[in-house]
């Protein structure tokens, strides 16, 4: 009866044809956990234990010898996953220090980004995007992960409404009394004025 | 029901009372016997059969409406969700995932629906969620349940009240975005002591699959002491910290983005378990629903059948009498 119902259920999703049934792109890689697999079943024998993340990722691959020529990146934001495995050249991510370049070979490392230009290098072909803030790491197998929260490819900002932005913010942080004012204010000050400076510079 | 048909088609008088007969009705509803009426009377208890398919197949038709809903809604959220999966394979990547880990403060948040009708999706999550509390118990250690979605909290609220620290309802009132997931997440961090929290979710992978998944989050002191010791959180250590923040100030910003991340993900996955979980179990109701009726319309064509040859045998011996 289960059988019968999956398969006409498949079938006559398959007859619409207007999406794929199954989602793909999760292999299921055996990286378990095998302790936690372990006493879950001395917990719970007759349910079956939880997927884990491990499982359902692919694995990266290793650090290698040599440095690689090309950085693979990926820059994924909440409503989709902007560039996925690119290799390019260099990328360069606005970092609370400022602009880090990021090459292969690049030691690892953890940076907090502010609200500024995110460049993709890859031979001549540069595409910049403003990012409003995230995380970057660079991992030793010459792989960056972006991951923002918000980026907008530079040529969709209008700069009217960004100055109109800046004043509004401005302002507001003058006559802000509260410190939660006050720090909203400064934030929506910050981010304008890295979007005008993206913008002119 | 019996009674009140017997009332409306006149003052016939029946052999059998009418209680046996209702008391039979209720009993077998599906079979119902020909009532014997002496002044040659149609039976009337083809009424029953005919009420019942009536209802029977304007469920077919609300269950029906129900799976083509679901099956509109989910084209739309499957689509979210696909691109959201991207969201938390980098922080996987850097901090590694240690589900085995040994704290004292577990918090479990469970990810149900609000709405029923949705299949065992949330009695699932319920199970694994009662699970891993008794996985996580012990004499030092204590676990703790934030729960998200009014199905979840009916279901633990009756033997694990105590346990339950934070509930929140109406979650899909709104199209989930990251804003909305962000603001609850912050919500839950403040409120909620955890050294390790563990995320419950269905994971979405086809249509008709959903497995329950777990995704664990540690705190930031319980991450750095792990990164220190070795173990699956694998090497933090080698990272360098960009910036002029200590590790721990890092560590802290990192575990708040990536349970925001995490959250979004995992409820953009139930919510698309939730819709598919409907779609097939509205499915299998309107075929259930088919099914009754064929039954009912072949017992109410019998019954129907067996009136009219009671009724033309009467005529054809009243008739033979009359000439013999």
């Amino acid at each position: 009866m289960l059988r019968h119902a999956a398969h006409r259920l498949a079938s006559r999703a398959a007859v619409a044809g207007r999406r794929a049934l199954s989602t793909a792109g999760v292999p299921a890689q055996a990286a378990e956990d095998s302790a936690f697999v372990e006493a879950w079943k001395k917990v719970a024998p007759n349910i079956e234990a939880p997927k884990t993340p491990m499982t359902l990722m692919q694995p990266r691959p290793p650090t290698p010898a040599a440095i690689p020529t090309k950085l693979t990146i990926n820059f994924v934001l909440p409503y989709k996953s902007e560039i996925a495995n690119k290799e390019v050249d260099m990328v360069i991510v606005p970092a609370t220090t400022g602009q880090m370049g990021v090459l292969p070979g690049h030691v690892s490392t953890i940076a907090e980004l502010k609200p500024g230009v995110l460049s993709v290098h890859e031979g001549n072909d540069v595409t910049k995007y403003f990012v409003s803030s995230g995380f970057a790491f660079v991992h030793a197998n010459s792989i960056a992960d972006i991951v923002a929260v918000e980026a907008v490819p530079l040529d969709q900002i209008d700069p009217s409404l960004v100055q109109k932005g800046l004043t509004e913010f401005t302002a507001k942080l003058g006559s802000a009394s509260t410190d939660l004012e006050k720090a909203e204010a400064q934030i929506g000050v910050d981010v304008h004025s890295a979007l005008n400076a993206a913008l002119t510079g | 029901m019996a009674m009140a048909a017997l009332r409306r088609e006149g003052r016939r008088i029946l052999l059998s009372t009418p209680s046996p007969a209702a008391a039979m009705a209720a009993r077998s509803p599906a079979v119902s016997q020909p009532e014997i009426a002496p002044h040659g009377a149609r039976s009337i208890s083809t009424q029953v059969v005919r009420n019942r398919m009536k209802s029977v197949k304007n469920i077919q038709k609300i269950t029906k409406a129900m799976k083509m809903v679901a099956a509109s809604k989910l084209r739309a959220v499957q689509i979210r969700t696909e691109n959201s999966r991207g969201l938390w394979q980098p922080f996987t990547a850097l901090l590694g995932d240690a589900p085995s880990v040994d704290v004292n403060k577990n918090v479990i948040v469970a990810i149900t629906s609000d709405k029923g009708l949705c299949g065992g999706i949330n009695s699932t999550s319920v199970k694994v969620s009662k699970a891993l509390h008794k996985l996580t118990s012990g004499p030092e250690k204590e676990s703790k349940y934030v729960i998200l979605g009014e199905k979840g909290k009916v279901q633990l609220i009756r033997d694990s009240r105590k346990s339950i620290e934070m509930t929140v309802s109406e979650l899909q009132k709104n199209p989930i975005n990251y804003t909305q997931t962000a603001v609850l997440a912050d919500d839950i961090l403040k409120n909620v002591e955890f050294d390790a929290l563990r995320l419950v979710f269905n994971k979405f992978h086809s249509v008709i699959s959903f497995k329950p998944t777990m995704t664990t989050i540690l705190s930031p002191e319980v991450m750095e002491k792990e990164t220190e010791s070795g173990g699956k959180v694998g090497d933090l250590d080698s990272y360098e910290i960009e910036g002029g923040e200590t590790k721990s100030e890092i560590l802290q910003n990192l575990t708040e983005f990536q349970f925001s991340c995490v959250l979004y993900n995992a409820a953009l996955e139930n919510a698309c378990s939730e819709l598919g979980a409907r779609m097939s179990a509205m499915d299998s109701s309107s075929r259930n629903a088919g099914d009754m009726l064929d039954r009912l319309t072949l017992t109410y064509n019998r019954t129907r059948q067996a009136s009219i040859t009671t009724e033309l045998i009467e005529i054809i011996s009243g008739a033979s009498a009359l000439e013999g």
